[in-house]
């Protein structure tokens, strides 16, 4: 059993590893505070403490699966509210992240199986969702659910994109519609929590799956830490947020380490009857 | 009146509570109480009624009016019990064929620390998910604060209403401005931004109406919200196809 060292310190408050000032290929990892080689945690990018370092959404599709085929991409946002600072945002987290979009969806294999797949991008605007985002997401579980296929899908994000108003609390609707349909009809749904999974997305379709895994460590919530001491005037409990305390809940299946996500999504699968293509 | 002055207006004590519109706009109001899970949430007040003769199912936030009121509703700040309650008694009304009508009333829901250990993200997530799939008409009216996922998690109908000075937001404009501009001061900018207002939500075709605030909380604003919804319960009926208009309302967006 790995061994978690809680900091209190808010999770949504680090811009990832990529801020943390070290030489070209050296990493220290902000939970043991050991300084590592970058290659030396390759390839899942986890500490030897057990601390799971973020992934980009495309490095969870070259991990886990082979064959990831992109869909829908050609949807891209746009700053329909003219809202202050939206599009140098945009911008800005396009050239971050490399995406267009804080979601990428699409199909891929897994031990030949085909699964439909969305990975969250914490990059892009922390993961946030607006309508694109949204939209993407539907038409996944909507193509899923014409084409029969299971989704799995990888969570992250700080929830709505507040950028887009209403439209963007809308997209927590629009989405619990598809995923409705899609289990009406009898498809499982696997969901991978990982860090940060907050807000919006844990009050929709993070929170809907058949199946509900997390990575180790991840923060998982709905109301941001500091609101939750502003309301309460309470101090949070240790490990408060955190996946194992999400466990102890009730409220995730189970915890999983990168290096044994691809053989349990492959059982599950095969528990499930998913035939492999030939 | 400007974004943040309606901002203000719809969290104004002097404006009718859930309660209200219940007590006037429905008769034999019985309520029902309590999640059968964990606890009965004071923030939400759930029954069943009825509708000029037509039986339905209500369920509305309150915020309460008094001090020792507002304590025992939380302001309105459902927790999980009671989003679950809401659920309960929306699954009671599927079984029996009764309209749901609800009446939002929150800043939103509860951030508390007990709201995260019992799930606040799931029971929204859960009845996002169930009210897209409710055999049964759905009205909900937001009579004040629309506060993001506490609201919506109430509002996943085949007609929304907002009163003429209601608000619906996916954030508050203190939240907004102290996240994007560092300063909860400029509260009035964000509420201008987010387009939280009536008007707004109507020209994005988000909401159906806006109802007029004249004569708001005497006898004949009740008489005439009873018969618009009552009109309206009778119309979505009339649909064969209102779930499937449903699910397109909110697919539009």
């Amino acid at each position: 059993m790995i061994n978690f060292n809680f900091k209190p310190e808010n999770e949504l408050e680090k811009e990832g590893i990529d801020n943390i000032p070290s030489p070209e290929d050296e990493i220290v990892c902000p939970n043991c505070h050991r300084t590592e080689k970058k290659d030396d945690i390759l390839p899942f990018k986890t500490c030897t403490c057990g601390h799971h370092f973020r992934l980009k959404a495309r490095e969870r599709a070259f991990l886990f699966f082979s064959d990831f085929s992109e869909m829908f991409q050609e949807e891209k946002s746009e700053d329909v509210l003219s809202f202050p600072g939206y599009k140098e945002k945009l911008e800005k987290a396009r050239a971050l992240s490399s995406e267009d979009e804080s979601v990428i969806t699409g199909t891929a294999m897994i031990d030949g199986m085909r699964v439909a797949v969305f990975f969250m991008e914490s990059l892009f605007m922390m993961g946030s969702m607006g309508h694109v985002a949204g939209e993407k997401i539907t038409r996944l579980f909507e193509f899923a659910l014409s084409n029969r296929l299971p989704v799995i899908g990888f969570t992250a994000s700080g929830g709505a994109r507040m950028q887009e108003g209403l439209i963007s609390l809308m997209q927590m609707a629009k989405v619990s519609g598809a995923v409705k349909r899609h289990s009406n009809a009898g498809l499982l749904y696997i969901v991978v929590l990982t860090d940060p999974t907050t807000g919006g997305v844990t009050a929709s379709f993070a929170m809907e799956a058949d199946i509900i895994l997390s990575e180790p460590g991840a923060l998982i919530g709905f109301a941001g830490k500091r609101v939750i001491e502003q309301t309460t005037k309470k101090e949070l409990p240790r490990g408060f947020q955190k996946a194992e305390f999400l466990l102890k809940c009730g409220f995730i299946d189970k915890i999983v380490h990168r290096k044994d996500l691809k053989y349990t999504l492959k059982e599950i699968l095969i528990l499930h009857g998913i035939n492999k293509e030939h | 009146m400007n974004a943040y002055e309606k901002v203000r207006t719809a969290r104004s004590s002097d404006r009718p509570t859930a309660l209200a519109y219940i007590n006037n706009i429905f008769s034999s109001f019985i309520e029902f109480h309590g999640d059968r899970r964990a606890k009965d949430d004071g923030a939400i007040v759930s029954g069943i009624a009825s509708l000029n003769g037509m039986p339905v199912t209500v369920i509305a936030i309150e915020k309460g009016r008094t001090a020792a009121e507002r304590t025992m509703r939380n302001f309105g700040s459902a927790s999980p019990e009671g989003y679950r309650k809401a659920l309960r008694l929306m699954k009671q009304a599927e079984k029996f064929g009764r309209p749901v009508i609800t009446f939002v009333d929150t800043s939103g829901a509860f951030c508390g620390i007990e709201a995260e250990e019992r799930g606040e993200g799931e029971a929204i997530a859960v009845n996002l998910m169930e009210m897209m799939d409710l055999n049964v008409p759905i009205l909900s009216v937001l009579i004040g604060e629309g506060g993001s996922g506490g609201a919506l998690a109430l509002a996943v109908a085949d007609r929304v209403w907002m009163l003429e000075n209601a608000v619906y937001s996916v954030i508050s404009p203190e939240g907004c401005a102290s996240i994007l501009f560092k300063d909860s001061k400029k509260a009035k900018e964000a509420a201008e931004c987010l387009k939280l207002t009536a008007e707004d939500a109507l020209s994005f075709g988000l909401i159906e109406r806006i109802i007029d605030e004249n004569a708001l909380g005497t006898e004949e604003f009740f008489n005439r919200l009873a018969s618009e919804i009552e009109k309206e319960i009778l119309s979505i009926k009339e649909d064969r196809d209102y779930k499937e208009n449903r699910y397109r309302r909110f697919r539009a967006f």
